[in-house]
């Protein structure tokens, strides 16, 4: 039985120490180091099989690391059994217990610690979730979005340090699942426990976390808030996973100042120092980036009009797709044969149909640079695999 | 022409009917023929209307004494066959361990030998060990045949129990005897009731196992069996009679307070 | 805010040499197997070996028996009570084929056709059970009986001759002919082809029948190429559930049959329990059940069902 003095021993921030683990010959998660700080929304973020549920798990005392520890602010628990871990989870597809109702599902964690009287703390926690008048009906009867707000309950009304959310929204349908990631998000404001949510969902992800680590592979990609991934990518992984991305294989061909000066297909592009992740030394090789939605699009008849000191790049539109706010043009382009171009349907131009030559540019601070020794198609579909 | 079409349609239900109308035959002439007062000591020929065995179904020397003998054994052989049962089906369920393909065939074994084979082989061993034969070398034998039923039906509902609840169990403070006592448990517990009645019903109804080695001790299923061959008392179908409607009764019962339970509840 | 950073790769991480406390639990898969197995291997396996050793020994009654490796108990078992064996397996293979005949459709109307009366059908299925198997098979003589109303019938009908050209009835009697025990074996196993069928039809989804229709298929065809495919497990179960007991079964040849109808079990059963000759018995269950054994192995492979326990 679990002890007054572990859950309130130091703070609630979680500290993974050169945690590992190993299956036999596959590594599912390598050494990793990870601070999450008390009471922010953090996500793990990959496709499945990149190990962020075992690290989940590992928090939870489910599994067991391989090497190094876990620590809930000054406390190691890594040898400690889940039971007697301050540490409370949400599983993927909820594991309610079936025999019990909601009313014993939620007052299951206060019963096992001994609490006698549980009856207010229950009854507040289910008006927390909106469903104090579902009390005693069994799992089964209510539906998927329902079941997921007990699991919460369940899991919160034990006031752990740290609450952990395994895929908790991936058995909703799409309009229920945004409903549920606001809904998590006001809860987890009004507690002020610290969430580590694991989701395969990029958007998700984004929408409701303070700070995002993008796993592949056992590694951790990229760590940041979800503006800082989406504009830094540093792997060409995250770029793709978050997003979409346009890559350009360059050589560098001079350095000015702040200024790197890319040579692609006989054009100069300009990038700028800071929003290079990889050296730039004249002659190297670097892949510049650049998001569709950063780009503009010019008929090649008013080529004269685009301002100067913008990268340029000329092509023939080979599709166009209208999808209401905006117009996702595909460009063949010298650099590139499949350009990706979101046009916001402001005022349309009648003469962008496909075969139409024209010019793309952008400012170049969106260029972002990347080591060009990477795949580019890193990530490419992996998010979508899942969500079907 | 419309009547060839409905018969096509619905030959699937015809012939279905046919088949339980030939499981039921049976048990009709048995209700039947324990209202019959019987010329002689054979009860197969219809004669005349009588209540008289319904209102003294002891009235044979040895019968009831019989009955309350195969409960008391059915009942502790589903008490000893259903615990170790639980308990291998757990192991195989949720434990990895060497030689599992041989535990699984000495599981199956018993259930794909005949009966003779079984109760030959249990008489010889016992003859060999000098064992009177008797109350415990039935109840022994009941247990050893009534095992692997009990696991199979267990194993079935363990192995679709979702191993997130004994984690989530865990993971809200239950340590390893409260999960299993609290979650485990109750789950399977389906499995286990299936396990058990599977067990009474097998070790009340067996005879060739239990004939083989029950030495002079006399069950219901043999007291039948004896009768069969001095003569049948009306007594045997009324107690017949008397399980099969209990047995439809409780069922029945069971299942309308389970839906009118549902009900209150929706 | 948060940071991450790979862990140094040397030197190799801290691995704690210490194992938490929670290894513990190796021994309890073994514990749980215990008491079950030993009751097993004492009480079923054993007196296997036991009956084996007695099958290869000689000697009598009063001055005890002693393993002298007699194999000839075997050929003159054999060569004694082959028209048993022979007789044990026709009986139990029509017997299998006519539950599966009876039993087939009556599985397919509770899974599919039963609607509200699903769970009634069941029961009613399996409420019998609950009546002595002995009481219901005496039953059988009553409903046979020479001159009552399902024999007067199928004389009328002449099926009597039909069957009594056969060899399965004899005269105009059913009761005390091959008929008679297979009818009462069918009976007696039915519901062990019911149960695993129903199980196996239960689980296939109604809508494979409307797919099935979709693409052009008639009723029939849906049955051959997607119904009865996908009942295979059930099939294999329940023929299996039905064949090793009928096989084995003496009763029904008892009460329903006579003399000339003896199974291997009125063989066994007499050996060791009238004539109280002990070698001979022996081999007979032996050879039975290694019989036995080897068809259930070879129709398992056959039918690609391995996982029957």
């Amino acid at each position: 039985m679990k002890t007054t003095e572990e859950t309130t021993a130091g703070g609630g921030d979680v500290r993974l120490t050169g945690i590992s683990k190993t299956y036999g010959d596959f590594t599912a998660v390598h050494p990793l180091d990870l601070t999450v700080p008390e009471g922010s929304f953090f996500a793990l973020l990959g496709a499945s099989g990149c190990g962020k549920t075992t690290t989940l798990r590992m928090i939870a005392g489910l599994e067991e690391p391989t090497a190094g520890t876990v620590h809930l602010g000054d406390q190691d628990v890594t040898a400690l059994p889940p039971y007697k871990r301050p540490v409370n989870t949400v599983f993927q597809s909820y594991a309610l217990f079936p025999h019990l109702d909601i009313y014993e599902n939620v007052a299951f964690g206060l019963r096992r610690r001994g609490i006698k009287s549980v009856k207010k703390q229950v009854e507040e926690m289910l008006e927390l979730v909106q469903l104090g008048e579902q009390a005693r009906k069994k799992p089964h009867q209510l539906s998927g979005g329902q079941q997921q707000r007990v699991a919460v309950a369940r899991a919160l009304i034990n006031h752990p340090k740290v609450l952990l959310l395994d895929e908790p929204l991936g058995a909703l349908d799409l309009k229920l699942r945004r409903q549920m990631q606001l809904e998590l998000k006001r809860i987890q404001t009004e507690v002020g426990i610290t969430f580590v949510h694991v989701t395969h969902d990029q958007e998700e992800a984004m929408t409701m976390a303070d700070c995002v680590a993008v796993m592949n592979a056992g590694r951790v990609e990229q760590l940041g808030t979800p503006a800082d991934l989406y504009e830094n990518p540093r792997t060409t992984f995250v770029a793709n996973f978050l997003g979409t991305s346009n890559f350009i294989g360059a050589e560098v061909d001079s350095t000015s100042g702040d200024d790197i000066v890319l040579k692609a297909g006989g054009g100069k592009l300009v990038l700028h120092r800071a929003r290079a992740s990889a050296p730039a030394t004249t002659g190297g090789k670097i892949l510049a980036g650049v998001r569709p939605e950063k780009i503009s699009l010019t008929h090649a008849d008013d080529a004269g009009g685009i301002p100067e000191g913008r990268n340029r790049i000329t092509g023939r539109i080979t599709e166009s797709s209208f999808i209401g706010v905006s117009t996702q043009f595909v460009v063949d382009s010298p650099v590139c044969p499949d350009f990706e171009v979101y046009v916001q349907n402001v005022d349309r131009d009648a003469r962008l149909v496909p075969g139409a030559e024209v010019v793309l540019h952008w400012n170049p601070a969106h260029t972002f640079g990347l080591d060009a020794a990477q795949d580019v198609d890193a990530g490419v579909g992996t998010a979508e695999e899942e969500v079907a | 022409m419309a009547f060839v079409t409905w018969f096509k349609r619905n030959v699937v239900v015809i012939a279905g009917l046919l088949t339980l109308a030939y499981l039921l035959l049976p048990n009709v002439v048995v209700t039947v023929f324990s209202f019959n007062r019987p010329k002689g000591r054979f009860n197969y020929q219809w004669q005349e209307f009588s209540t008289d065995a319904w209102r003294d179904p002891c009235g044979v020397s040895g019968l009831c004494e019989s009955l309350g003998l195969s409960l008391q054994i059915a009942f502790w052989a589903t008490l000893g066959a259903t615990l170790l049962g639980t308990m291998i089906a757990f192991a195989l369920v949720r434990y990895r361990f060497r030689a599992r393909g041989a535990v699984n065939s000495l599981i199956f074994l018993p259930m794909a030998m005949p009966e003779v084979v079984m109760a030959a082989s249990l008489l010889t061993l016992f003859l060999n060990m000098g064992a009177e034969l008797g109350f415990w070398t039935v109840l022994i034998a009941h247990i050893m045949f009534c095992l692997s039923f009990v696991v199979v039906a267990v194993k079935a509902r363990v192995m679709s129990m979702d191993p997130r609840l004994e984690q989530a169990a865990q993971d809200l403070y239950a340590g390893p005897v409260q999960t299993f006592l609290r979650v485990t448990l109750p789950i399977a517990a389906p499995g286990i009731a299936a396990g058990a009645l599977l067990a009474f019903a097998l070790s009340f109804d067996d005879f060739i196992i239990t004939n083989f080695n029950a030495g002079s001790t006399v069950t219901f299923p043999m007291f039948v069996w004896g009768s069969a061959q001095r003569g049948t008392p009306v007594q045997i179908n009324v107690i017949g009679t008397a399980m099969f409607v209990v047995a439809v009764l409780l069922v029945l019962v069971s299942m309308a307070v389970g839906n009118r339970r549902k009900r209150q509840k929706a | 805010m948060a940071t991450v950073t790979e862990a140094p790769p040397t030197p190799a991480p801290v691995a704690p040499e210490k194992k938490p406390p929670r290894k513990r639990g190796r021994w309890t898969p073994y514990l749980l197997l215990l008491p079950g197995l030993l009751w097993l291997v004492v009480f079923f396996a054993l007196p296997v070996i036991y009956q084996a050793s007695t099958s290869v020994q000689t000697g009598s009654l009063e001055e005890g028996y002693k393993v002298t490796w007699h194999f000839a108990t075997y050929w003159d078992a054999l060569s004694q009570y082959w028209p048993q064996f022979v007789r044990s397996v026709l009986y139990a293979a029509s017997a299998t084929v006519l539950c599966l005949l009876l039993g087939y459709p009556l599985a397919y109307l509770i899974a599919f056709r039963a609607g509200r009366w699903r769970n009634l059908i069941m029961i009613l299925v399996i409420a019998p059970f609950f009546t002595s198997f002995l009481i219901r098979t005496l039953a059988w003589k009553t409903i046979l009986a020479d001159g009552g109303p399902v024999v007067g019938a199928l004389d009328a009908l002449h099926v009597l001759d039909v069957t009594a050209f056969l060899g399965w009835t004899a005269g105009d009697r059913v009761l005390a002919t091959p008929l008679a025990v297979v009818c009462g074996l069918t009976y007696n196993f039915l519901p062990f082809m019911i149960l695993p069928l129903y199980t196996s039809l239960e689980r296939i989804d109604p809508r494979l029948h409307e797919a099935a229709g979709d693409l052009y298929a008639k009723p029939s065809t849906t049955f051959r190429k997607v119904t009865f495919p996908l009942s295979m497990p059930g099939v294999v179960s329940g023929t299996l559930l039905t064949f090793i007991p009928a096989s084995g079964d003496y009763i029904n040849s008892d009460l329903l049959g006579s003399t000339d109808t003896r199974m291997v079990g009125n063989v066994i059963q007499s050996q060791f329990l009238r004539i109280l000759d002990y070698p001979t018995a022996a081999a007979l269950s032996f050879i039975l059940m290694a019989a036995i054994l080897a068809v259930v192995t070879v129709y398992i492979r056959k039918s690609g069902t391995e996982d029957l326990v």
